[in-house]
């Protein structure tokens, strides 16, 4: 009823224009399959389909991986640009199910971490999207392991990205000693802010629906 | 200002007390005047806008209650006119044809009377036969057989005869018989064209009633308009009500309709683009059920039905009854596109149902029995509800007329209270202005006491009193100095002073 009547005061409050690309958002998921963590794809996958669930026509996802070498175009399992007809957009979130079960039955554990690599896949793929609403949603332990020759020690330009770490699991030092999770997750969100992005941990997957509250 | 005090010596702050008392007790004079003439000028400004929202209110009142006459006025000739109009189409359609009417029931009249006459039954022949035999039983018959031949021959005749006129007499009957049952749906087409006939003249009877009401509906508004106008007012406030509630009705429906259609608008213009915060598929949906709302508006106003639009009224009758079928025609497309858009949803909500069952991983429940019920059922309302916004018009017409009288009276209301408001501060600022004067003087009251101690023993000394300088007598106004006063009360003041 409230959308009825505000499509009914519309031409009080407007005065007519066309604005496709204002209220649109792109979210990249990037998913960690280095070491042990690739036990917790079906996770990974459930906020995928969430998401699949959540985003509106004209809005961008993009689901890619992080291994040895992320900054790669090869690492992206699947990304579209939902299309506002109803069926094609139902279509699109079918095929997009389905990319998504291949590469959680199919994919093999990396023997690296490169995190900052994805994060430049990602927000490559969000500048080109052109949405004013981008979030890099980061499924993983946050530590970064490169191999040999990857240089990725550089600031990052996040250029007004939200991103939003998910399950960061502590790992074995971190029982160990505390401090270390929680310099490791200082190191990032420092990084983050630094490169012009917002940085926040959600950990509780429960509540998804804070996924991409502002 | 509390640090300013709070380093002070007592004495000092003593000190500063008196010397503002002496000041404010040496501008006493000024001060009250300043202030009273300043509530006096706010209370009078304050009265003067409060008689001019008075006025305002007056006229409103005035020009509301014209408004409601000329309404009433051209409501009540509005059926006379239509009135008229019914007692010109019974006369046209049936007392015209009178004289056709009147030939028709002579001719059935006539062919009724025929058909009696014919009908009537001719009388059997005496029996001549019996004097013939009494004459010939009188003839002297010596051998006896001449009479019995005789009269055997004459008994055969006349067994012949009986019987052939028998047989006429039955066939006439007969025919009888048939021009009677012939002339049964004459008298029925008789009887039927006599009650129409009749019932005509009843209805006429009927209009003509109602005219006589009317015309007294219009007289009293010519001759006692007070009354006119409280009647008025009543069916309005009424009719407002009325319609009001009719509206809030088309409003639900415009809404089912338009939910039945936002969705599967998206698939027709994309449900990603915006207008503003609202998708476009939403913004068409709803000029879709505007455009069948305006749609409806004219095939009403072209029905002659609502009279919103004097344009359309006074169009060429050939011209109206075009318009008629083309807002009727778009109507019908429109209903039709409902009917398909409705049926898309239903398919495009089975096909989102499906994906978010996939998604949250639920086993996809197989549909029991019919599910076109609903999907039928969305389709007639989605035909259906085009034809049934189109009568918003006639609440709508309503709720205008009684809407214009309903906001003049809650706008005079609104004047009446301003004027009573403003009339209200005006006191208050009156005796705010007194009440200052009070407070100002409660300040200085120890100098006040002093003064009239000093007033007290010198009149008791008897010591005259020299006027202040200062400050004449506050409470009594002012004696107007000679330039102000009027040339007549100069011209007498000048021969008492002489």
């Amino acid at each position: 009823m409230r959308r009825f009547f505000l499509t009914l005061l519309l031409p009080l409050v407007l005065g007519g224009c066309a604005d496709s690309q204002s209220h649109t958002q792109s979210v990249v998921l990037l998913i960690d399959t280095s070491g042990t963590y690739t036990a917790e794809l079906q996770k990974a996958q459930a906020i995928a389909k969430f998401l699949l669930g959540t985003l509106q026509p004209g809005d961008s996802l993009c689901v890619a991986s992080i291994d040895t070498g992320s900054f790669s175009e090869k690492d992206i399992i699947h990304k579209v640009t939902f299309d506002g007809r109803p069926s094609v957009l139902n279509q699109q979130k079918r095929t997009f199910i389905e990319a998504l079960d291949h590469f959680v039955g199919n994919t093999k554990s990396s023997p690296y971490t490169d995190i900052t690599g994805g994060m430049l896949q990602a927000v490559e793929y969000l500048t080109e999207t052109g949405s004013p609403r981008r979030t890099i949603l980061i499924f993983s332990d946050l530590e970064e392991e490169l191999a040999k020759g990857y240089v990725r020690d550089f600031p990052l330009d996040l250029n007004n990205c939200r991103v939003v770490a998910l399950n960061v699991t502590k790992l074995r030092q971190d029982n160990i000693d505390p401090r270390k999770y929680k310099h490791r997750l200082e190191a990032w969100q420092s990084r983050i802010e630094k490169g012009g992005g917002s940085f926040r941990v959600i950990n509780d997957l429960d509540r998804l629906e804070r996924l991409l509250e502002n | 200002m509390n640090r300013i005090f709070e380093g002070m010596n007592p004495m000092t702050l003593l000190t500063l007390c008196a010397l503002g008392m002496v000041l404010l007790y040496l501008g006493r004079a000024q001060v009250h005047r300043a202030i009273r003439q300043a509530s006096r000028i706010f209370a009078s400004a304050l009265r003067l806008a409060s008689r001019a929202v008075a006025l305002a209110e007056q006229r409103l009142q005035t020009r509301n209650r014209e408004v409601l006459l000329a309404e009433g006025a051209s409501h009540v000739e509005k059926e006379l006119e239509r009135e008229f109009q019914r007692i010109e189409a019974v006369v046209q359609r049936d007392l015209q044809n009178y004289p056709a009417l009147h030939r028709q029931m002579s001719g059935l009249l006539t062919r009724l009377d025929e058909d009696y006459q014919q009908s009537a039954s001719s009388p059997p022949s005496p029996p001549g036969w019996v004097a013939a035999v009494t004459a010939v039983t009188k003839l002297p018959d010596p051998e006896g057989n001449l009479v019995g031949t005789i009269l055997g021959e004459i008994k055969q005749e006349a067994d012949r005869q009986h019987t052939s006129s028998m047989a006429a007499y039955r066939t006439q009957s007969q025919q009888r018989h048939k021009r009677l049952e012939r002339m049964m749906p004459f008298w029925r087409r008789l009887q039927k064209t006599l009650s129409n006939a009749e019932r005509n003249i009843t209805g006429l009877q009927q209009r003509a009633q109602a005219i006589d009401v009317r015309m007294e509906q219009y007289e009293t508004i010519r001759s006692d308009p007070e009354r006119a106008a409280r009647y008025l007012s009543s069916s309005a406030f009424a009719q407002f009500a009325i319609s009001s509630l009719v509206m809030v009705i088309a409003v639900g429906g415009a809404f089912i309709n338009f939910n039945l259609i936002a969705l599967p608008m998206s698939e027709m213009v994309g449900g990603g683009s915006r207008i503003g915060p609202l998708q476009t598929s939403h913004v068409a949906a709803l000029v879709i059920i505007l455009v069948e709302v305006t749609m409806g508006l004219f095939l009403m106003e072209t029905l002659r039905i609502t009279r919103l639009f004097p344009v359309i009224n006074q169009l060429d009758d050939k011209l109206r009854v075009r318009l008629a079928w083309f807002s009727f025609s778009i109507l019908l497309t429109m209903a039709g596109i409902e009917s398909a858009l409705a049926f898309m949803r239903d398919q495009i909500a089975a096909d989102s149902h499906a994906l978010r069952q996939a998604l949250t991983g639920a086993q996809a429940t197989a549909i029991t029995g019919a599910n076109w019920i609903p999907m039928v059922g969305q389709m007639v309302l989605g035909f259906i509800l085009p034809f049934a916004l189109t009568f918003v018009a006639i609440p709508l017409e309503s709720f205008i007329h009684s809407g214009r009288t309903m906001l003049g009276t809650a706008t005079c209301g609104f004047l009446r209270f301003c004027a009573t408001l403003l009339r209200i501060v005006g006191s208050f600022s009156l005796t705010s202005g007194k009440l200052l004067i009070s407070l100002y003087d409660l300040l200085i009251f120890p100098l006040l006491w002093v003064e009239t101690r000093v007033g007290q023993i010198r009149q008791t000394t008897g010591i005259s009193t020299p006027v202040p300088a200062a400050g004449p007598d506050l409470e009594k106004p002012a004696l107007p100095s000679k330039a102000l006063l009027p040339t007549s009360r100069r011209r007498k003041k000048a021969e008492g002073d002489q």
